[in-house]
């Protein structure tokens, strides 16, 4: 408990670290243009794929749970809106960048310490923790929003194609159903979501590899820690921000 | 100057270094020298700054440097160049960019002045051609002579190396020890160069601080240092057979 206490302060003074004024903002500004490249649009490549098959096996799934003649079929397109809207894109989205953005993040940062390249920014006399962390924080930020909303497009499209494919749904149907009873604001509740996520997976997995200590054993642990940390949190900020917003 | 007094450190209770006071010298290469674990290393981070110290003053000049919050030691850093075991180059950074980074960070001067800046640095430490390289396409001996030209580019004060000869073959350590020393005389630089090798001891040591079992047992120049009458530092500095038939047949 002390231990984990202990960790959670070091969390915080981490975060108010990353958070100070930067030393240059233009320097700080190309750091987080190539962040937007290396960790946002480098991730549309396995959000899209996974999206699909997401939106491809909730309709399929829906469509055999519901064959009955009592439910009109547009209800499958319905559903799978929602399920994907609601839940699948932005938390099964942050899982995956969980793993994918979280290990990169601590792998990356906790190369750098413990090669002694964090010591070298420290001495040059640059905030190293706010250099580092807060411009993958903010295109993090930025971007994962954007893969959110690419994972509803394709995720209700992998929808549309698996249950026209397998003649479970027709296209007028399928359309029909993802257009009815529409709730903008599930599209806001989603991308708050992220937003939260994307915060929790960047600093959980930065202050995993901020604090390594050894050599490239721990940073494999740092790793794992980052991913397995930063999921359980999503899925607990996920229980709490839907009893928050949804109310 | 540099100086210390009264330094102690532990880690978890373990007394790491103990009652240390040393004045470092301006113009001159002082060398901190002792066995692997003897707490050279650790003693150099405390100076800079990267462990906190238990007790005692670091002085940098007239500055109490370890009574400094995080934003007055961030402005005293600027002024220290440092040289790491493993170079501590910027993986995803060129060479040139690397050598840039100091000068993007705390400069206003224009691309071209940086760019001027860079090449003179570069030439300086003898790495003609090698802008565009990244440090994985280094060799050990480029990597510690491109981290010397990250180091002065901002024509530090104080310039700090930490075991600068590891891992390189004996021509290439006494290449980058005579740079160290060329260096420090050319822009009157405090430095302090933390090493275990006797070649490197020879070649530059001005001043040298003996180190054993985090404590200060000896401090003089190599002329002093074959001479001397510690027996701990005798026994480290004629550590091999042929230097110990050396030291005998002197005698």
């Amino acid at each position: 408990m002390f231990r984990f206490l202990a960790q959670l302060g070091q969390y915080f003074l981490l975060l108010k670290k990353v958070f100070s004024k930067p030393e240059k903002p233009v320097i700080y500004y190309k750091q987080t243009m190539h962040e937007l490249v290396y960790l946002g649009l480098n991730s549309v490549g396995i959000i899209t794929i996974i999206s699909f098959f997401m939106g491809a096996v909730i309709t399929l799934q829906t469509a055999y749970n519901t064959e009955n003649p009592i439910y009109p079929t547009y209800l499958i397109g319905l559903g799978c809106r929602d399920s994907i809207l609601l839940e699948f894109s932005s938390t099964i989205t942050a899982l995956i960048l969980a793993g994918k953005v979280g290990s990169n993040i601590a792998s990356e940062i906790g190369t750098m310490r413990v090669t002694e390249q964090i010591d070298a920014l420290e001495i040059m006399g640059v905030n190293s923790a706010s250099y580092l962390i807060l411009p993958k924080i903010i295109a993090t930020l930025l971007f994962n929003p954007f893969l959110t909303l690419i994972s509803i497009s394709v995720g209700i499209f992998g929808g549309w194609i698996a249950g026209t494919s397998a003649g479970v749904i027709s296209s007028e149907d399928y359309v029909y159903g993802i257009q009815y009873a529409f709730i903008p604001y599930y599209v806001t509740y989603a991308i708050i979501k992220t937003l939260f996520f994307a915060f929790i997976i960047t600093s959980v997995s930065a202050f995993q590899g901020y604090f390594v200590e050894g050599g490239s054993l721990e940073v494999g642990r740092a790793s794992t820690k980052a991913v397995v940390y930063s999921s359980i949190l999503v899925l607990l900020f996920n229980v709490i921000l839907t009893q928050l917003l949804l109310s | 100057m540099i100086s210390i007094k009264n330094l102690n450190k532990s880690f978890n209770g373990n007394q790491v270094l103990s009652n240390i006071s040393v004045d470092f010298e301006p113009g001159k290469t002082n060398l901190i020298i002792g066995r692997s674990g003897s707490g050279k290393t650790v003693l150099l981070k405390s100076i800079i700054g990267l462990h906190d110290i238990d007790s005692g003053e670091i002085w940098y000049d007239e500055i109490l440097f370890n009574k400094l919050d995080f934003n007055e030691m961030k402005e005293i850093r600027k002024e220290i160049g440092m040289l790491f075991q493993g170079s501590a180059l910027f993986d995803s950074l060129s060479v040139e960019q690397n050598v840039k980074f100091p000068l993007d960070m705390f400069t206003g001067k224009s691309e071209e002045e940086k760019l001027d800046r860079v090449n003179f640095c570069l030439n300086r430490v003898n790495i003609i051609n090698a802008n565009k390289l990244f440090p994985s396409e280094l060799s050990g001996g480029m990597k510690k002579r491109v981290a010397i030209a990250r180091a002065i580019s901002l024509n530090p004060k104080y310039l700090f190396c930490d075991e600068p000869n590891s891992g390189l073959d004996p021509l290439t350590a006494i290449l980058i020890d005579e740079l160290i020393k060329e260096l420090t005389e050319e822009y009157s630089m405090t430095t302090i160069v933390n090493t275990h090798d006797m070649n490197s001891v020879m070649e530059i040591g001005e001043k040298i601080v003996f180190i054993s079992e985090g404590k200060k047992c000896w401090e003089g120049s190599k002329h002093e240092i074959l001479d001397s009458d510690c027996t701990i530092l005798n026994d480290f500095v004629f550590a091999n057979a042929l230097a110990k038939q050396l030291k005998s047949s002197s005698k």
